[in-house]
């Protein structure tokens, strides 16, 4: 349970850390908050030649809020991004998602653009990526491109990241006006890995129903799973009325239906395609309130 | 790239080694590592603070938990190079120079808050930065200090933990003897 042998550079700005990704290519991986990465090294599951230490670019410890979007630079780490009081105002589903993401200690330390670039399927924050449609931006020596977060994830563990690549910075929308989330997952202990996940983004219609329904499942496909609820919700919004609560269950059945999980030594995939039903219809009553509290504040 | 022997203004010894200096329970430290060296084994190996303990090696059980400039971290999960500059506290830190125990150590002490004890290290350490950070917490508060950590013998400590935080907490606010009263009756309401 120690890590294999690495070479080791602690650059101390994007320029440097760029130049550095140049040179090792293939052979190079930065280490951030270090909480999946050295796992990793200390089970031998991953071995590079060379770590890329990115702790000292301050320059990157920043969350900030503009132009309708909450950013996120490389560095800021999950408490540092669950205590801001300006990202929890403008999107609510990141602190509803960061508290579910491991124990408060690893937050310390564990970055959330560090956990999305991760790509476990079974993150919290790659579920949040994938639900707002947020946008990843990559630095190299070549320039920046910015990566939408339906064309980030790959596979299991996986991303759009080229080895020769910084992730700098996460960009999620804020939430709109007249739009509620929700997060709700199981796990075998508190702060574990999560059985099954969802994260859930409703909008309301000027009459109070629902006009857009969308989730994001984690840890029951490879990448995370979006479905979209709206007709299954609204088929019926109009029969039940003015209530707007819409119709929960069959949405929780669509879920089961779209759902394609495996089983493993956690819980089977019938217990999983289980939860993603129940999840839904729990998240998808939170998200409404969540709607409903913020049209009527 | 900075030159092989100076990168980021860390200093590479001879190939493989490096030169970092840590503050160790308020105590400057130089020490030459491989950038493998975790912070724990650092800490245990190099300096000889077998006071902090590692069990699982992986972030879960809590054991190797130090405060990094004030913040509680696994130290089994950063590399003693990243640490490089930091001020370093392990549970040899929380005891005052003359041998007093700190509030926490007291509190444990007294309720014999631990059953082998292999993890109380990670709890004395993850308690203090917790209520450092809020040093009155509701009972929820507590709970979220303690009731989150996944100590390698959780299910039965974190009752006892739970006791201790209470009484810690009846102390500041009372003194010792509500303290007392407070963790019987915590007792008693637990175990009727």
């Amino acid at each position: 349970m120690k890590p294999p042998p690495f070479g080791y550079s602690r650059p101390e700005s994007v320029a440097e850390t760029v130049a550095v990704l140049a040179s090792t290519g293939q052979d190079g991986k930065v280490l951030a908050g270090g909480q999946s990465l050295v796992p990793l090294l200390n089970m031998r599951l991953a071995t590079p030649d060379h770590i890329i230490d990115i702790n000292r670019l301050t320059e990157l410890a920043y969350v900030s809020v503009a132009d309708g979007q909450v950013m996120i630079g490389a560095l800021a780490r999950h408490a540092q991004v669950l205590a801001d009081p300006v990202v929890a105002a403008a999107q609510p589903l990141i602190g509803q998602a960061l508290r579910l993401v491991a124990h408060p200690v690893i937050r310390n330390r564990g970055t959330t653009v560090g956990s999305i670039v991760h790509a476990d399927p079974s993150g919290e924050m790659t579920a949040v990526l994938a639900l707002l449609g947020g946008t990843v931006l990559l630095a190299s020596t070549s320039g920046e491109r910015s990566v939408s977060a339906e064309n980030f994830f790959l596979g299991p563990l996986e991303s759009d990241v080229r080895p020769d690549e910084l992730a700098t910075q996460v960009s999620l929308p804020v939430l709109a006006a007249r739009a509620g989330c929700a997060f709700a997952e199981v796990s075998r202990r508190n702060g574990d890995y999560a059985v099954c996940g969802v994260a859930v983004l409703v909008e309301l219609d000027d009459g109070g129903g629902i006009s857009r329904a969308r989730a994001a499942y984690l840890s029951v496909a490879g990448t995370p799973l979006i479905a979209d609820l709206t007709e299954a919700c609204g088929s019926a919004a109009g029969a039940a009325g003015r209530a707007g609560s819409g119709d929960l269950a069959a949405a929780g059945r669509l879920a089961m239906a779209r759902v394609s999980p495996g089983s493993d030594i956690h819980a089977t995939a019938a217990y999983r395609r289980h939860l993603a039903g129940v999840l839904t219809e729990r998240a998808l009553a939170g998200a409404l309130a969540h709607a409903k509290g913020r049209s009527d504040g | 790239m900075a030159s092989a022997s100076e990168q980021g203004g860390i200093t590479q010894s001879s190939p493989g080694l490096f030169d970092i200096s840590l503050i160790v329970n308020g105590a400057p430290q130089a020490v030459r590592v491989p950038a493998r060296r975790l912070l724990s084994d650092c800490l245990r190996h190099d300096l000889r603070l077998t006071g902090t303990h590692v069990g699982c090696e992986h972030g879960v059980c809590g054991a190797c938990t130090v405060l990094v400039d004030g913040v509680a971290v696994r130290s089994c999960l950063m590399l003693a190079v990243t640490a490089d500059g930091s001020r370093i506290t392990t549970v040899e830190g929380l005891t005052e120079p003359d041998g007093t125990l700190s509030a926490v150590q007291q509190a444990f002490a007294d309720c014999h808050g631990l059953q082998c004890g292999f993890c109380t290290p990670g709890f004395l350490t993850t308690i203090t930065a917790g209520l450092a950070e809020n040093p009155d917490p509701s009972p929820d508060q507590a709970r979220q200090i303690i009731g989150l950590f996944n100590g390698v013998q959780r299910l039965h400590l974190s009752g006892f933990v739970w006791f201790d935080i209470n009484r810690l907490r009846a102390w500041r606010l009372e003194g010792r003897r509500a303290a007392v009263r407070a963790f019987r009756r915590a007792v008693a309401q637990t175990t009727r």
